[in-house]
């Protein structure tokens, strides 16, 4: 479908009288015991959860307390790099609006050994380049597997994992 | 029906907090004022957060809010306001009946920000006042200088402010900003937009406090301790800095308010103490004299002559106010809360006074903001 009109640029844009300001809103976050273990712990190519011994659960992003009980977690757990997707979503959209032609994949992933629901936020990888190959690929519920940076280039942060794959069957 | 502080909790402010997150800090807060109140936070029926997206570092903040509150799934609020006023808006709740026990929260993370004053250059008029590019503290200078230049006041007034006020943080002894300064010395501080000093200046600090309050039946059930929030009021003034008249407007409204609702005629002598926001030395006094506890023009004398010393006869800030203690943003006014709670139950160690019954606390939304509000606490029994 066509739209009419007149499509507006920023050089239009720059035609008004316009008020520049280049805040610089820069922040070093705490991460604080929990997640300071966990990135620290994405350098060294493990992912590690906290677990409250009161519900049982499994938690990822970890905390050192448990927002459902109400009481600080108890044990710190280390799970594999393995897990199923709970949802993704096929994104064709770039930061200022304009389209992608190969999509990003967000997803929530299940590391095994973590409690129901229990996701990780990551992207998915090597699992085609258009919607069709992607949706053709990627099921909910299906296994995939992370795939890391080099170790050397490991900095503890999230994008340590570059992204998670399928886990291909043997046949 | 009336409305009560039953419990108190602080992660106690600090220059910087590495060892912990702000979910970590806050939860501290939590757990103390839940111990303290006795109950566990399924008792607690609607929570109050106070925060700035431009502090955290994160747009729609209030949806970090509830996990280290234990507010999962119940009503939360997440307002940019003062400590009175965010106070106001939880008692208001519970005032309806709906209600019966409500949660106040507020923290800082001041260290975390790397440009300070590029958060405080987005609360300025993009259009008018932001372009002129001055570090935002010249708007702090401005109204000093209006305020001393309108009382005949000069910069070792303001001085005695911060060596009070520093001095009872060293005798209360839980902060690290507290030291014995004369005025003299706060003078030979460095200018940062004059008259204003960097000695003038509360410090940045974090730290993590919530207050729990009840209605009438769950706090005499619970029996000690019944501190009642006997008047209430808030006000805000307006954007413009130039029309601030360097009187603090918005704590006359709010003090007015507060006053009448807790049948107050004579505050100095009908009630014992204050704490009210010196996130400036020149705010201390020029809250003072908008509270009415001296006459316009009078509490530089006032001061010099020790009325609001701990041993004198109206204490101000007996715990170091925010210049003491630092300055924790939307947290001063609960950090203020918490220590007048402290003095009403004679929890105040060094800098306890002679059994207070009744408190004034007077917060400030701090720069650039002519935003603030008026507590009236009352110890009952």
């Amino acid at each position: 479908m066509k739209f009419e009109g007149i499509s507006l640029g920023l050089k239009e844009f720059e035609k008004e009288i316009k008020v520049e300001w280049k805040g610089k809103l820069e922040y070093e976050w705490d991460c604080g015991i929990a997640l300071s273990k966990f990135m620290e712990g994405l350098k060294h190519g493990k992912i590690l959860a906290r677990k409250c011994y009161a519900c049982g659960r499994i938690m990822i992003p970890p905390r050192m307390f448990c927002e459902r009980c109400f009481r600080p977690t108890d044990e710190w757990i280390e799970l594999g790099d393995e897990g199923e997707i709970l949802t993704f979503s096929v994104s064709f959209v770039n930061w200022d609006a304009s389209r992608r032609k190969k999509p990003e994949i967000p997803a929530v992933i299940r590391l095994l050994g973590t409690s129901e629901n229990m996701g990780i936020l990551h992207k998915l990888g090597e699992v085609g380049d258009t919607l069709e190959e992607v949706l053709k690929n990627v099921k909910i519920g299906m296994k995939v597997k992370a795939v890391w940076k080099k170790e050397k280039e490991r900095e503890g942060a999230i994008t340590d994992i570059l992204y998670f794959k399928p886990i291909k069957r043997r046949k | 029906m009336n409305v009560y502080i039953i419990g108190i909790g602080l992660s106690p402010p600090r220059k910087i907090s590495p060892e912990v997150s702000f979910r970590e800090m806050i939860y501290e807060a939590a757990e103390k004022a839940y111990l303290d109140a006795g109950i566990e936070p399924k008792d607690v029926d609607t929570f109050v957060s106070l925060s700035e997206d431009y502090e955290e570092g994160t747009a729609i903040f209030d949806e970090y809010v509830p996990d280290q509150l234990g507010a999962m799934l119940k009503p939360v609020h997440t307002i940019c306001a003062d400590g009175a006023t965010g106070l106001a808006s939880l008692f208001a709740q519970i005032k309806t009946g709906h209600f019966k026990i409500g949660v106040l929260e507020a923290h800082s993370k001041l260290s975390n920000i790397l440009y300070h004053s590029h958060v405080h250059a987005m609360a300025l008029d993009p259009v008018f006042v932001r372009p002129l590019e001055i570090n935002p503290y010249f708007v702090a200078g401005l109204e000093m200088d209006m305020f001393l230049d309108s009382r005949g006041y000069d910069e070792l007034d303001t001085a005695y402010v911060v060596a009070k006020n520093r001095t009872n943080a060293l005798l209360f002894g839980r902060s690290s900003f507290g030291s014995f300064i004369s005025p003299e010395e706060v003078l030979l501080s460095e200018s940062v937009s004059d008259p204003l000093r960097e000695l003038d200046i509360a410090p940045n600090a974090d730290g993590a406090c919530v207050i729990v309050i009840a209605n009438e039946e769950i706090a005499k059930e619970r029996g000690r301790d019944l501190i009642k929030i006997a008047g209430i009021g808030f006000a805000e003034f307006t954007p413009n800095i130039e029309r601030w008249e360097g009187d603090a407007e918005y704590l006359k409204v709010a003090a007015r308010k507060a006053y009448s609702k807790a049948g107050i005629k004579n505050p100095v002598k009908d009630i014992d103490f204050a704490e009210i926001d010196d996130t400036f030395s020149y705010k201390e006094l020029q809250h003072i004299e908008a509270l009415g506890l001296v006459s316009f023009g009078d509490s530089a004398e006032a001061l010099k002559e020790g009325f609001f010393d701990l041993g004198g006869e109206f204490p101000v800030n007996p715990t170091g106010g925010n210049i003491g203690n630092g300055n924790t943003s939307l947290m001063n006014g609960l950090r203020a809360i918490y220590d007048a709670v402290l003095q009403l139950r004679g929890d105040a160690g060094n800098v306890q006074l002679k059994s207070p019954e009744s408190a004034l606390i007077a917060t400030w939304k701090g720069l650039p903001s002519a935003s603030g509000g008026v507590i009236i606490l009352r110890r009952e029994g």
